[in-house]
């Protein structure tokens, strides 16, 4: 099996399902004559044409509803948006728009778009460029959420997003671009709302989504050196939820912890923990405990800005607490 | 951190304990593990062996005390330290003690709601303050009496039938957790193994029509009737001898039990005073031997009767109760044929058991508990020798009953066991 980066699968995807449909279509800031800002869309200007390969001005409303308009006229565009921190413009566009169109129409109008970009802290970015905006869109009925961790699932679900008829918005991650992992050639689809356990085990289940699934790997298996077995659950899909593997995994190890980049008010982990306490209550042998961002603007200093964000000393602490290990 | 050491329950039954004695004083020092004091449970007085270790900084039950399971007897903590919050916590329960599952009353409820704190964003040292960190004040007061286990644990204590108010949780502020639950099944008798290695299956059984007449008469007989015995041994060696012979030259073999319903009804013939039935207004003498006997089933036991014991032969007895214990182990015995007896024999010899107590089967007012005969030295004034010995027990009902009645009785059915000549007097 091939191994290419987050950023390969992402443009396979892309171009598998621009040479399958002729009504898909990319636009955004960057997307053409710069092969795409963190270059996913790189050698699709080449390939399709300006037609289907749109560098748009620095305008996130002004393009984003150019794309939900082409959706709701028959189109399958994908909007990129060079960063979630920029999409905070354009959010009247989705939330409003390519949210509520069906609902609104009575079914008559369906909306299949796709918006996509990186979400979330990478380095050096300070305050406005680093923060995990997943609440906000999971927060939307009317929207789907997916949020791949690997090359395999970066490619699957995009693919998937792009031919689904409701408005799909995609977290991606600048520091995951880079990431390899194995991809199959043969053609294949990963359904939303499906989670995936990327580790077996018994006495805890640790869940995260997006970036944060490396973090928690590691802690795993630095958890097994002193003889505990967690495991994994990699959500992928943040709406629909996969509340299914996730309650089945906590029956069986009594114990959870949520790990998101998010700040922890109202974040995606204090829903699956509500979620869990709710529905697994008499399973539980201890509180949920949740491992976010410090409530704070991300600090510009490298150090703060590292302090700030989920750790593995921060997710083995929280593990120790639910185990009772303290 | 001084905390509370409470009453836990000794006993599975235990609601209420006495402080019998103290084996610390307050100062000492308490190692998990030492026996603090002795309580009296409503089975017995037992050790209390502290979970805690610390300084024993006051005594709040003294010698002679009560507690209910849950009350603090004491307090623990770190020498000199400042008991006086705890105190009056304690004070506090005194005044409203409550029920387990008492809830919350509203002010608590208030204070609990002002002090949630989003535990999880207390920052790193190094970081800036972000939202307030918890402090210990801030607490909501726990609710006196309420035990703290968490949910799993609750559950699992259910289903082991463990009793929460028995463990100490060695989770956050004593939360009970599920592995205090399984370590405290572990280190009980009755632990709970797998399935697989379980070598006792427990249940539950419905109680049959026979085990529910069994519960009812008996428990009617020992609780009204005032039950008391008295024990005799005989030597048997003539009367089994006497078989053995009788035995050798007929073609149906008779059975122990046979010859003593029949001397039981030669020595109640005698003594027809044992052969009665107390009926609050007045004590019935019945005017034939009708003896039962004590036949063992899977399910229960019966009790067929010989009627009439006393003009009847031996093998006329042995051939009725043939019959009637073959159709005692197939159901089909009448009520006429297993009630209303005079007077009752039980047999537990071929257990090899030497000597027991029964409870009366009535409406008679006694009844023979027969041992296993046993080789046993005797002596005969010059040397020993060897006999068999029988003992038996008579339990009578000391409203028809006193004791010289059941003594003489007993006397003149020893001298027919060891005679059996006796019987034809």
């Amino acid at each position: 099996m091939a191994v290419i980066s987050y950023r390969e699968a992402l443009n396979q995807a892309i171009d598998e399902e621009m040479a399958r449909d002729e009504n898909v279509f990319i636009l955004g800031e960057e997307v053409g004559e710069y092969n795409g800002a963190y270059k996913v869309s790189r050698g699709l200007l080449a390939k399709y044409g300006e037609k289907r390969v749109i560098d748009t001005p620095i305008a996130e409303l002004g393009f984003t509803g150019i794309g939900i308009g082409a959706a709701i006229a028959g189109l399958r565009p994908i909007v990129e948006w060079m960063t979630h921190n920029f999409a905070i413009l354009a959010m009247d566009q989705v939330i409003n728009n390519a949210a509520k169109m069906r609902h609104m129409s009575g079914g008559q109008i369906k909306v299949p778009i796709v918006f996509r970009g990186p979400n979330g802290p990478a380095e050096y970015l300070s305050s406005q460029h680093s923060q995990s905006l997943a609440a906000f869109w999971m927060h939307v009925p009317g929207l789907k959420v997916v949020a791949p961790a690997t090359p395999y699932d970066a490619k699957g679900l995009l693919k998937s997003a792009i031919r689904d008829d409701d408005p799909v918005v995609m977290l991606e991650a600048e520091l995951m671009y880079s990431w390899e992992g194995e991809v199959p050639e043969e053609e294949y689809l990963i359904p939303i709302g499906k989670a995936d356990i990327k580790r077996q085990g018994k006495d805890v289940t640790l869940i995260t989504y997006s970036k944060p699934l490396r973090t928690v790997l590691s802690v795993a298996d630095k958890l097994a050196e002193r003889g505990i077995d967690a495991e994994v659950i990699d959500l992928r899909s943040l709406r629909p939820l996969d509340t299914d593997t996730i309650f089945a995994s906590v029956r069986k190890t009594h114990r959870a912890v949520v790990v998101d980049e998010a700040w922890p008010m109202g974040s995606p982990a204090s829903f699956v923990a509500y979620a869990i306490s709710r529905e697994c209550f008499d399973e539980l042998d201890a509180q949920v405990e949740i491992v976010t961002s410090e409530d704070v603007p991300m600090p510009y200093n490298h150090r703060l800005e590292l302090a700030v964000q989920p750790s593995e000393e921060k997710i083995s602490d929280a593990v120790a607490k639910v185990l009772y290990m303290e | 951190m001084a905390e509370k050491i409470l009453m836990i329950a000794l006993s599975p039954t235990m609601e209420e304990g006495t402080i019998v004695e103290w084996h610390k004083k307050e100062g000492d020092n308490v190692e998990t593990g030492d026996v603090i004091c002795e309580v009296e449970t409503d089975k017995a007085t037992m050790d209390y062996e502290s979970s805690q270790s610390g300084t024993l900084l006051r005594i709040i039950k003294q010698q002679g005390d009560k507690a209910r399971v849950g009350e603090a007897i004491a307090i623990i903590g770190e020498e000199k330290e400042d008991i006086t919050e705890i105190l009056k916590e304690i004070e506090n329960e005194k005044i409203n003690p409550a029920p387990q599952e008492k809830k919350a009353k509203p002010a608590e409820k208030k204070q609990e709601s002002e002090t949630v704190e989003q535990k999880h964003t207390k920052p790193r040292e190094e970081a800036p303050p972000a939202s307030k960190p918890p402090t210990k004040e801030e607490k909501a007061p726990p609710t006196p009496g309420r035990i703290k286990a968490s949910p799993l644990a609750r559950k699992k204590a259910k289903e082991m039938g463990v009793d929460l108010r028995s463990i100490r949780g060695s989770g956050p502020d004593g939360r009970i957790t599920v592995k205090d639950i399984e370590n405290a099944k572990a280190i009980t008798p009755q632990a709970s193994l797998s399935n697989e290695t379980k070598r006792i299956k427990g249940g539950i059984i419905p109680v049959s029509t026979m085990r529910a007449t069994i519960a009812k008469r008996l428990s009617e007989s020992k609780f009204t009737a005032p039950h008391f015995s008295v024990t005799i041994s005989a030597t048997a060696d003539r009367l089994l001898n006497l078989r053995e012979s009788i035995n050798s030259k007929a073609e149906k073999k008779l059975s122990l039990n046979s010859f003593l319903i029949k001397l039981s009804a030669e020595a109640l013939v005698r003594h027809p005073a044992i052969l009665s039935s107390w009926e609050e207004e007045n004590i019935r003498l019945f005017d034939t031997a009708d003896i039962a006997l004590a036949v063992a089933l899977t399910e229960g036991l019966i009790t067929p009767v010989v009627r009439s014991a006393e003009s009847k032969t031996i093998s006329e007895i042995d051939y009725e109760l043939t019959d009637l214990i073959q159709r005692a182990k197939t159901s089909s015995l009448t009520p006429e044929e297993y009630t209303q007896a005079g007077f009752t024999i039980s047999n537990l010899g071929s257990y090899g058991v030497e000597e027991f107590d029964a409870i009366i089967n009535p409406p008679g007012s006694a009844i023979l508990a027969v041992g296993a005969i046993k080789t046993e030295p005797i002596y005969d004034g010059e040397t020993f020798r060897p006999a068999k010995i029988i003992r038996l027990t008579l339990s009578c009902d000391h409203r028809t009953i006193d004791g010289a009645l059941a003594a003489d009785f007993m006397r003149t059915l020893k001298a027919m066991i060891e005679e059996p000549a006796e019987a034809l007097i």
